[in-house]
């Protein structure tokens, strides 16, 4: 199976600590076909991450059902490669032992897979760096290692929570270029958390648009625009059309405001 | 040159205070009960060697044995407590509480359990290692990055993976840091063991040679002493290199950093 469906039925989320509960997450409702490429966008503490958690079944959800590939999930799912903000790679592994860990905690002979992450790794620029260790990285390769890692046991669904967040412009513009060749050419089901309205719009076939405590989604949006979309899906007014009524619900929510409130008086009071 | 820099420069610092020192003693008439210059004192540890070299064993020993038996102890409790829930709740509480006690001053009733031999050496050896040891290991546990737990958990590894190649080699430096504190106080509780009660071992021979008003034969024991606790410093440091490369080399980047700030 090369992508798998994720059904979300009235799954929500509330955190308990010291007596109080607080609503992370309203019930959501979402069904993501295989192969499709979701991506769900939103300010800071929408839950975003929990939603995320909840797909992968590494955060159980307090009321509904989540299923991915048509099972109910309890416990952790793995038959999927996740990326987060951070790339939470292993400090005591070279590059290339990052990579293949992911094989060595599912029991499967590394060793075989070797040349396979030496090619993926190729193929993010990170050809030579194979036995350096993270710390001897910059942030953007570890990044890309820790996407390989996500990649090597070529699994069917692929949770990626913020992944290029921490990086320049130029190294996010990349990797979200290559990540369009890479799903064009496997059509894994790929859900794509982002605070970025372009990175999402550029890269998913619909977006979920989150609203802020609790949780919610606002709306989904469909994006019609021809792949690859590559650089020059920018220029397309469908581009423009669809960032700017994300934009607007943004400013109608108030996670936007046009009028900067930064300006405020500065220096010492007399 | 950066390497020749870091052992040659505070090297040459020690020979220049021991210059100062012969030249100090000689110059100022210090008499040599108060204050040997480092020739007497070389030339003391010459006379004495066979003497000193014997009750060296005695307390190298009794650090080795008490450092072990720290180790062996320390590291399956870190583990129980920082893997069973039950465990942390009762048992490690107990144990930090227990920490605050001086175990120096304890060290006299030990004689009385278990004699003047080398068993209540051990004990005090053991008991000034073991609190580091199994504090920074539990730390060292507990300290994972949640998010390295959720990426394990997503592989469904099960749990002795999970120990062998996430768990264990994450907390490997903070359980080296216990390692390291405990080699220091191993000497420390070595000595003072002996100076309770004893009949042999560097500390006994200390007390000996001070009562008799011999400056340059303690300060020869205290060298000796000095040694064992250098050995037994690096050679941790030694298994720390190995065990992690990446470690050793990620901390020597963050001081070469601090060094241009």
């Amino acid at each position: 199976m090369t992508s798998v469906p994720i059904r979300l039925a009235g799954a929500s989320k509330t955190f308990r600590r010291d007596g109080q509960t607080t609503e992370a997450l309203s019930p959501i409702d979402i069904d993501i076909a295989p192969g499709e490429f979701f991506a769900v966008v939103g300010p800071s503490g929408c839950g975003k991450s929990t939603l995320l958690k909840m797909i992968a079944g590494l955060v159980p959800a307090s009321t509904g059902t989540v299923a991915v590939a048509g099972n109910a999930v309890e416990e952790p799912v793995t038959d999927l490669g996740i990326v987060f903000q951070s790339p939470v790679l292993l400090d005591w592994r070279t590059v290339l032992g990052n990579v293949l860990v992911q094989l060595e905690l599912r029991g499967l002979y590394a060793s075989a897979y070797e040349p396979a992450a030496r090619r993926l790794l190729e193929a993010v620029g990170l050809k030579g760096f194979e036995d350096r260790y993270p710390f001897e990285l910059s942030g953007g390769m570890r990044q890309r290692a820790a996407i390989v890692r996500a990649l090597i046991h070529d699994p069917p669904l692929l949770l990626m929570d913020e992944p290029f967040g921490a990086l320049d412009a130029l190294t996010r513009e990349q990797l979200r270029l290559d990540l369009e060749a890479l799903w064009l050419a496997r059509r894994k089901t790929v859900v794509f958390i982002t605070h970025s309205i372009d990175e999402a719009v550029l890269l998913a076939d619909r977006v979920a648009v989150m609203s802020p405590r609790p949780g919610r989604i606002e709306r989904l949006l469909t994006i019609d625009l021809p792949r690859p979309r590559a650089l020059v899906a920018r220029q397309l007014p469908g581009f423009t059309e669809v960032v700017e009524e994300v934009t607007r619900l943004f400013l109608e929510r108030g996670v936007l405001q046009t009028t900067g409130k930064l300006a405020v008086e500065l220096g010492p009071q007399s | 040159m950066g390497r020749f820099r870091t052992i040659a420069q505070p090297l040459g610092l020690a020979f220049a205070v021991l210059l100062l020192w012969e030249a100090a003693v000689r110059l100022g008439g210090i008499p040599d009960y108060l204050l040997p210059a480092p020739t007497s004192i070389l030339a003391e540890l010459a006379k004495r060697w066979p003497r000193i070299l014997s009750n060296a064993w005695v307390t190298g020993l009794e650090i080795v044995g008490g450092f072990a038996v720290a180790v062996a102890v320390s590291l399956p409790l870190a583990v129980g407590i920082a893997f069973s829930a039950w465990m942390a709740r009762t048992i490690y509480p107990l144990i930090v509480t227990l920490q605050v006690v001086p175990k120096i001053a304890i060290a006299p009733i030990f004689v009385i359990w278990f004699g003047i031999g080398w068993i209540s050496k051990l004990t005090l050896v053991f008991l000034l290692c073991f609190f580091p040891m199994l504090v920074n290991a539990v730390a060292g546990f507990r300290g994972i990055n949640p998010e390295i737990m959720d990426f394990a958990r997503s592989t469904g590894a099960n749990l002795w993976r999970l120990f062998w190649r996430i768990r264990l080699p994450s907390a490997l430096p903070s359980i080296f840091t216990g390692l390291r504190i405990g080699a220091v106080n191993a000497v420390t509780g070595a000595v003072v063991a002996e100076f309770v009660a004893s009949d042999r071992g560097l500390g006994y021979l200390l007390l000996e040679y001070n009562g008799n008003l011999l400056a340059g034969a303690v300060f020869a024991t205290v060298f000796v002493l000095s040694a064992i606790g250098l050995a037994i410093y690096y050679t941790v440091e030694a298994v720390e290199r190995l065990a992690l490369p990446w470690h050793v080399a990620q901390r020597r980047g963050e001081e070469k950093a601090g060094e241009q700030t």
